[in-house]
This record gives C-alpha cells, sequence and structure tokens, in this order.
C-alpha cells in the first residue's frame, strides 16, 4: 500500500466519473496536439521550401497565388512573363542569381518543371539513380514521382496540359526518364523537371502542327539544352517563361527591387517570407480559435476534476479522518487528494497523445496532399511537452482546493459527528 | 499506564470537561459512563491525541502527548493507540484485507500482509479478506474496525460506544472480544458508552455528567 495505490483504488472505485474526466482531458490535449503538429510541420516545411528565394517574379495577379504557384507548386501559375524582359532582369547588378521556371504541365497530377540545374542545387537535390537532364525532352523525376508512378529510368511519356488529372495530352512529343533524385523532404520530390526549352517544345509542336500541317520534322534528333545547367535558354522574342527566383547580391534589393518590377514593368514581384506570413495569418485566425476552444475544454476537464474531487471528499470526510486517526499526517492526505487529480491528467495527458498523434496520422493518410506538405502523425513536436506539462498543471490546480480541505479536516469533529 | 492531570475542554464560560486526576495503570479497562452530551467522546478524542484538551497534560506512558508537534501525534497514535468509533468507518474503496494494511501504511509499520491475516482469522474474519468492505454485514464491518485497531499491537484501546449500533448478542459479544484482545496485546482498554447493557462488564468506571 502506499499513495499512489490508495488514490487509485479511489478512483477504480468510481470508473465511470473517472473515465469521464480522462477522456475529457485527453480531448482537449488531443485537438491541441493535433494543431500543433499540422501547424508545426506545415510552417517547418513551408520555411524549408522557401529557403534561398527572396524575390519570386511572375505575372501579374494575386501575389499570393504566385508565391504559391511558383515556390510550393499548390496553385495555379499566374500567368507567363516574356523571356526578354526576364533576361533584363538577370543583368541587374541586385540581382546575385536567379532560376526560370516554365510551369504548365503535369503527368499524372504530378507537375513538370521547365527549369536549370540550379534549381535542383537550391534544395541541395542530390541523384539517386541516373543523371540530371541536359537535353530536350529528357527528364529527371522527384522520389515521390518514381514511387507513385512506379517510374524508372527510360521511361517515356507525355505531358499534360494544366495541373491536374484530366488536362489534354500533349501526345506528340514524349519525355523520356532519364534521372530519379534522393528524397529531399522539399518540393523536388513531387516534380518532375526537364529544360525549359523541352516545355517549349511541346507547346510549340502542337501550334506548328496545326499552322504548318505537312512539314516535315525530325523527331529523332536530340538537341542538347542551350541552358541546362544554369542561366535562360536562347529562345526568341515570343518565348515566355513563368516565373524567376531571385536571390539578392545585398539587402539594398529588398528595398529596391520588388518596387522596381512591380510599378516599372509588365511583371510582378512577390517576396516568399511575407506572403508567407500573411497566409499563416490567415490561418491563424482559424487555428487560434481551435487552439482556444481545445484550452477551454482542458479547463472544463480541470473543473469536472475539481467538481468531482470536490463532492468525493464530501462523502470522504470520514475515510479521510480514519486515515488521520490512523496515523497519516495531514500532508499526507494532501498529496494523497492531488494524486488523484495528477493521475487523472496524467492519464488524460497520455491518452490525448496517442489520440492525437493517431488522429493527425490517419488524417495525413487519408489526405493524399499530405505526403506533398510532408505531414505525418508519427513525429514528436518539442512543445508538445508543454502542453502536456500545461495539462499537468491544471490537475494540479484542480485537486488544490479539495486536498487543502482534506488537508485542514478537523478529524474530532468529523469522528463526532456520527 | 495513562495519567491525565487537570484536564480541561470547552470555553471559560462553558466547560464541556474537567477531570482533576485520572490515573489507568497497564492492563486495567476502564468504562467511561455518562448520558450523551457528557463528554465521553471528547475524552476519548483527547486521550487519543485527535484533539488538545484547553488545559491539562496527558501522559501515555513517558510521553507527554500534547507536548508533541501535530505530525508526532498522528505518528505516535498510529503506533500505539487503536481507535474504535461507534460506526463501522472503513474504506470503502478498499479490500477489508487493503484496510488493515493501509493502516500498517498510515502508521508507519513495515507492511506485513501475514499479520493482517492472522488478526482477521482471531476475529473469524479470515475469509473475507478479498471482499470489499460494502459486502460486509453491520456487524462484520465492526469487527474489521476491531482488527484495525489491534493490528498495530497497540497499548491502548479506546472504543466510542462500540455497541451502540449492535443488538444484544452482539453488543456482548464485540465487549468481550474487545476485552479478550486487550488482554491479549496487555493493552489498556477504554470503552465510552451509554449502552446500559455492558456498563458492569469493567470493575473502574469513569462518570461523566454534563456540566
Amino acid at each position: 500500500m502506499n499513495l499512489f495505490k490508495l488514490s487509485w483504488n479511489y478512483l477504480k472505485d468510481k470508473p465511470l466519473n473517472t473515465m469521464l474526466n480522462i477522456l475529457l482531458m485527453s480531448l482537449g490535449i488531443a485537438i491541441i496536439l493535433v494543431l500543433i503538429l499540422l501547424s508545426t510541420q506545415l510552417e517547418e516545411n513551408l520555411g524549408k521550401n522557401k529557403r534561398g528565394i527572396d524575390l519570386v517574379v511572375g505575372a501579374k495577379g494575386s501575389p499570393l497565388q504566385l508565391i504559391l504557384a511558383n515556390v510550393y507548386h499548390i496553385d495555379f501559375p499566374t500567368g507567363n512573363i516574356k523571356l526578354d524582359e526576364a533576361k533584363g532582369l538577370m543583368r541587374n547588378r541586385l540581382v546575385k542569381s536567379a532560376i526560370p521556371l516554365a510551369l504548365g504541365d503535369s503527368y499524372r497530377g504530378f507537375r513538370i518543371v521547365g527549369t536549370n540545374h540550379d534549381y535542383i542545387n537550391l534544395y541541395q537535390g542530390e541523384v539517386a539513380d541516373g543523371v540530371l537532364w541536359s537535353y530536350n525532352l529528357e527528364a529527371t523525376i522527384g522520389s515521390n514521382v518514381a514511387k507513385r508512378l512506379g517510374m524508372k529510368i527510360g521511361d517515356e511519356f507525355f505531358g499534360s496540359h494544366g495541373m491536374s488529372d484530366a488536362g489534354m495530352d500533349h501526345d506528340e512529343k514524349s519525355y523520356v526518364v532519364v534521372g530519379i533524385l534522393e528524397p529531399s523532404g522539399s518540393v523536388l520530390d513531387n516534380l518532375v523537371m526537364t529544360n525549359i526549352e523541352s516545355v517549349w517544345a511541346v507547346h510549340d509542336h502542337e501550334e506548328e502542327h496545326e499552322h504548318e500541317e505537312g512539314e516535315a520534322h525530325d523527331h529523332d534528333e536530340k538537341e542538347l539544352g542551350s541552358a541546362y545547367q544554369t542561366g535562360l535558354p536562347d529562345g526568341d522574342s515570343d518565348d515566355e517563361i513563368t516565373s524567376l527566383l531571385i536571390q539578392y547580391r545585398s539587402p539594398m534589393g529588398a528595398v529596391q527591387m520588388p518596387r522596381m518590377i512591380n510599378s516599372n514593368t509588365n511583371m510582378q514581384a512577390a517576396s516568399p517570407a511575407f506572403e508567407t506570413q500573411r497566409l499563416f495569418s490567415l490561418l491563424g485566425i482559424g487555428v487560434n480559435l481551435l487552439r482556444s476552444f481545445a484550452y477551454i475544454i482542458i479547463i472544463i476537464s480541470g473543473l469536472s476534476i475539481f467538481i468531482s474531487l470536490y463532492n468525493a471528499l464530501k462523502d470522504r470526510k470520514y475515510d479521510l479522518a480514519i486515515m488521520r486517526s490512523l496515523g497519516a499526517s495531514r500532508a499526507k492526505l494532501f498529496v494523497h487528494v492531488v494524486l488523484e487529480g495528477v493521475i487523472i491528467t496524467v492519464l488524460g495527458g497520455l491518452l490525448g497523445f496517442v489520440l492525437g498523434h493517431g488522429l493527425t496520422e490517419a488524417l495525413a493518410s487519408s489526405y493524399e496532399k499530405s505526403e506533398e506538405v510532408g505531414v505525418t502523425g508519427l513525429v514528436f513536436v518539442n512543445q508538445e511537452i508543454y502542453v502536456l506539462l500545461i495539462a499537468i498543471g491544471v490537475g494540479i490546480f484542480a485537486s488544490l482546493i479539495p486536498a487543502f480541505n482534506a488537508y485542514k479536516t478537523d478529524i474530532s469533529k468529523v469522528l463526532a459527528d456520527d | 499506564m495513562i495519567s491525565v492531570d487537570n484536564l480541561s475542554f470547552g470555553y471559560s464560560d462553558h466547560k464541556i470537561l474537567s477531570i482533576p486526576h485520572l490515573e489507568v495503570q497497564e492492563g486495567q479497562h476502564l468504562m467511561v459512563l455518562g448520558s450523551s452530551g457528557s463528554g465521553k467522546t471528547t475524552l476519548l478524542h483527547i486521550l487519543g491525541g485527535l484533539l488538545a484538551p484547553t488545559e491539562g497534560k496527558i501522559t501515555i506512558g513517558k510521553t507527554d502527548l500534547y507536548a508533541l508537534s501535530n505530525q508526532q501525534i498522528d505518528k505516535y497514535r498510529g503506533q500505539n493507540i487503536g481507535l474504535i468509533f461507534q460506526k463501522p468507518h472503513l474504506i470503502s474503496a478498499l479490500s477489508v484485507e487493503d484496510n488493515l494494511v493501509l493502516a500498517q501504511y498510515l502508521s508507519g509499520a513495515a507492511q506485513d500482509k501475514g499479520r493482517a491475516i492472522e488478526v482477521l482469522e482471531e476475529l473469524n474474519l479470515g475469509h473475507k479478506a478479498k471482499s470489499k468492505v460494502k459486502a460486509l454485514s453491520q456487524g462484520e464491518q465492526q469487527r474489521v474496525t476491531i482488527a484495525r485497531a489491534l493490528l498495530n499491537r497497540p497499548r491502548i484501546i479506546l472504543a466510542d460506544e462500540p455497541t451502540a449500533s449492535l443488538d444484544d448478542a452482539n453488543a456482548h459479544k464485540v465487549i468481550q472480544l474487545l476485552k479478550s484482545q486487550a488482554e491479549k496485546y496487555k493493552a489498556s482498554l477504554m470503552i465510552a458508552t451509554h449502552d446500559q447493557r455492558v456498563k458492569d462488564e469493567f470493575d473502574l468506571h469513569l462518570n461523566l455528567t454534563a456540566a
């Protein structure tokens, strides 16, 4: 026999009450943990993917959309910008480096991105198998693309127009897989990457096909990309790209470039840092609301613990007096009652921990995009410790008043009151 | 064994209890008689260290009881004084056996299940050791409280109206039981009662009258 066993026996004696308190506590904790897990992982992944990109320059439209489409590849592009204008921008002395992107096509839900090798280096991508693309219509695919579609080197495929499965196929020119990347936990995992000229070629071909029908084409000719490693491809005055990912040479760039681009050109500049922060402040309202809701549940469960202990103590004042008469000190009874609150919250906390992680994992695995965003329930975030500590704090706090009542039980009076 | 000197309890204008001198030798048993409100329970509580007297000195053996700190009194009581109350207050969340083990734990004694069973068997309760308290009859519960009081081999057994809720046959049985057990453990037994059925069981009487 010890105080823990004693408190546990009291809890076992009222199973329904105890269950209710544990469930309430675990529910509150589970909701908070789900929110913490989702938001920290989302924040972490969004942060990881925008690293090294100071400014995104693309067609006019919503700046948030520009960022979502070109950095995270989750929204549709705002449109295209002229290759010549992009070239002009690259010569700007404030620009340290610029990576061009040409979007617009996809293969079975995975985006085809026309770019150069700088883009791979930006995310420290490593080749797992094969090589990076260099000839036109060669493609290197992300690890997740390879896994999900079961693709391997040498496979040929047709891109389809648009970003969804339902797009029309460009069935004249096929890409060939020349390399597969290592998983990097970045957007690269879910992309199909190729030369910008390959993206042009697929589209040009259709136009040529329509307008200059009958003209002969040599399909087998392999053409080396003009800028597959870095910089912009040659192209002509009609050619377009979707965006440029810019890194400034100095902090001066942050002051001058966005304004210069937005007011003097047909292009739009948006800062990933600023836009993701804006996105989070928008999402934050909902998250905060849910979080307060969860804290209210925890407080209510604390209140419920308090009420059940307080009520139980009315029936238990004889028990407490008897325990005193058997030699228990006041402090021992105080601890005995506080222990009951603590046992409930610790059990509630553990159950909440399991529920929270289980729920997150269930959500993550039922939502197919979650792998792209990189959300899982099987990680531990440091913040969780604080939530569990807060919960135990609530349990102790809820049992303080009942425990204090137990502490000051007047044994003689209670026993004489028979 | 127990000596009481200049004991008084109550307020200056309303004395509940006043005992100039009382002494009970080792092995002697005392019957405290009096109608309700005469201070029987108060006296037992004072002797048991549950209630500090307004004035006076209680000495048990060589210990001046109220010179001890609160915590020391709790401990002293747990180890040396067995208390039995009118109603059988047991911890209903625990089994009969665990109620006894709890008494060992709270008094700071070693937890000895064998001893608990031994005492239960002496009181013919061995077969009820694993039962829930609620499953016991009133008389059985009262015997468990006696077992609990005897468990730590107390030097003094204080019983407050132990027979009040029992029928004639059981009342005598309980008194005989208390007497024989007290003799076995060489403890002083003090019973406070207004029960006419049992008052002649002991030679030593203390008559309290309402002040």
